[in-house]
């Protein structure tokens, strides 16, 4: 049932800028996949290219697993692949309660029964439904991310792009942000496809990763190999020894 | 809901909203409130509520008909208790005509906001969200709009469509919807980049869905600030079309007509033009006052 995501020599361009080139991977059905670069390494573009929000110039994005694979770009791909935003600021309608936004995709995809699922969406992301009347400004910061999940989840996804999805928030709030992420990835057995600077919140979360710098693949590794810091290229040492934080010299 | 029953006021202003219907009042009343802390904005407000009750009861308010008058015994009487305002060349009362003709008025303002505020509303989103060879069209022929002169514009169509009050209003209409059509452009280019937006295109709508749902509420608001700015504008160009003959004909009792007859006058009967040059005065302010507090309470970015 589960389905996972293809990605074979992806190469965006934009007016002339190379964004990304020549990138592969592979996330198995049920999988959590991180991709990690310096800001600019095209590792956003990426998600932003398998979801149809920026141009795939060459090379093939494909899913994977058994049942239906739609083809990107088609409806049926818009339910099985869903996106999160880095800013929950930004990701909201500033003039839609929370009601309107989770209720414009089921109304899309003319999915019966919107009350209860509107409402079991919240639950799911632990806000109650005394959220549900709300709009954007009257949320905190996680609450807001909170709304972004569960927005993205109501269609049902199998597979879930996060972009830098707590990089906005503080960091009590990044861990309940990031706890709930991998609780319902395990509840709903969801591929995760996750974009990330910060390789301490990647190795939590996922179980591969791929190191990107300046639009190219520079390692594959799994998050054991980083925790034990059994890496080759010299970029994803310096990476890791910036996320180990600042150093008085 | 008798005695701790909980106030309006707390009822509309809560967090957590308990339906839409709460959460869209609460909204309304809480821009409603910015509002009414603006002090002249009130002030345009109630002059142009008090112009529409004007409109409205005319035929109460009014003393004499605006039609009628006396030649022989109350011709371009100066102000006096039996006519406020004085009479006209006709010997109608000057007051009575004022008061008939803030129907007109509120006639061509109301018909040129409906007419021209969608037509630049529609125009700029879909520019603005298409782009490319649709926005450049589109741009084009706002350009071409804007390029003439409102009042000689005003003055083509009248002339070709034949002189009334219905030709000057679509006339004015047809001049006047380009500015809104590039505001709305420009507060569409940057909505588009929102992930607000990016987040629907993902769920999968379409793009007639996207303009009319998610990018135009966000537009109207700068939109109606700047109709009601331009109300005093569009009072005055159909005042400008009376006064030169092609907007309301005689014997209407348009306040740009009435100053155009009372020209004739101007020095020896002063009140003739005096009192409908007064009335356009005090309306187009007021609705520059409505505007101006308007902005501040629409304003979308406000985070109230």
């Amino acid at each position: 049932m589960s389905v996972g995501i293809e990605v074979r020599n992806l190469r965006v361009v934009y007016d002339g800028f190379v964004a990304v080139d020549d990138t592969s991977f592979h996330v198995a059905p049920g999988e959590s996949f991180g991709l990690v670069g310096e800001s600019g390494s095209g590792k956003s573009t990426i998600l932003r290219a398998i979801c149809g929000l920026a141009p795939v110039t060459a090379g093939e994005i494909a899913l994977v697993g058994r049942g239906d694979r739609p083809k990107p770009g088609s409806r049926g791909f818009r339910r099985l692949v869903q996106m999160v935003f880095q800013d929950p600021y930004g990701s909201l309608h500033p003039r839609q309660t929370v009601d309107r936004i989770l209720a414009e995709p089921l109304a899309i995809h003319r999915m019966d029964d919107a009350e209860r699922r509107i409402e079991q969406a919240l639950d799911e992301v632990g806000l109650g439904t005394g959220f549900r009347f709300r709009y954007p400004h009257q949320l905190s910061g996680g609450q807001r991310q909170r709304i972004a999940i569960a927005r993205a989840l109501i269609l049902e996804p199998q597979v879930l792009l996060l972009d830098e999805p707590t990089s906005a928030l503080d960091a009590s709030v990044q861990a309940e942000v990031l706890n709930l992420l991998d609780e319902l990835r395990r509840r709903r057995g969801l591929t995760f496809l996750m974009v990330s600077h910060d390789l301490a919140v990647v190795t939590h979360l996922c179980e591969r990763l791929l190191v990107m710098a300046g639009g190219r693949t520079v390692e594959t590794l799994s998050s054991e190999d980083l925790a034990a810091r059994r890496v080759e290229s010299p970029y994803t040492r310096t990476l890791m020894e910036a996320s180990t934080g600042f150093r008085r010299a | 809901m008798s005695d701790a029953a909980p106030s309006w006021h707390d009822w509309l202003m809560s967090d957590r909203p308990a339906s839409r219907r709460q959460a869209a009042l609460g909204r309304a009343y809480s821009g409603w409130r910015t509002f009414t802390r603006n002090r002249l904005a009130m002030a345009g407000l109630a002059i142009i509520l008090a112009l529409i009750l004007v409109a409205v009861l005319a035929g109460v308010l009014a003393p004499y008909s605006p039609y009628e008058g006396n030649l022989t015994t109350s011709r371009l009487l100066p102000p006096s208790w039996a006519h406020p305002f004085g009479t006209d060349d006709q010997g109608r009362d000057i007051l009575s005509r004022i008061i008939y003709g803030s129907r007109i008025t509120l006639f061509i303002v109301i018909l040129v906001a409906v007419l021209a505020a969608p037509i630049g509303l529609l125009v700029g989103t879909a520019a603005g969200y298409a782009g490319g060879y649709v926005d450049a069209a589109l741009m084009r022929v706002t350009d071409i709009f804007l390029a003439f002169p409102r009042l000689i514009l005003a003055l083509a169509f009248v002339a070709a469509l034949g002189p009334g009050i219905q030709n000057a209003v679509i006339a004015i209409a047809i001049t006047s919807w380009p500015p809104y059509a590039r505001i709305a452009r420009a507060e569409t280019l940057t909505i588009r980049q929102t992930d607000y937006i990016a987040a629907v295109r993902l769920v999968g709508a379409s793009p007639l869905r996207i303009v009319l749902r998610h990018v135009m509420p966000l537009c109207v608001p700068s939109v109606i600030v700047r109709v009601t700015l331009d109300m005093a504008g569009i009072i005055l160009t159909a005042a400008g079309l009376g006064f030169l003959g092609l907007g309301a004909q005689p014997p209407m009792p348009e306040w740009g007509a009435l100053i155009a007859n009372g020209r004739n006058y101007v020095l020896d009967q002063w009140w003739v033009a005096a009192a409908p040059g007064a009335a356009i005065f005090v309306v187009s302010l007021a609705f520059n006052l409505l505007g101006d507090g308007l902005r501040d309470a629409l304003d979308p970015k406000a985070e109230r």
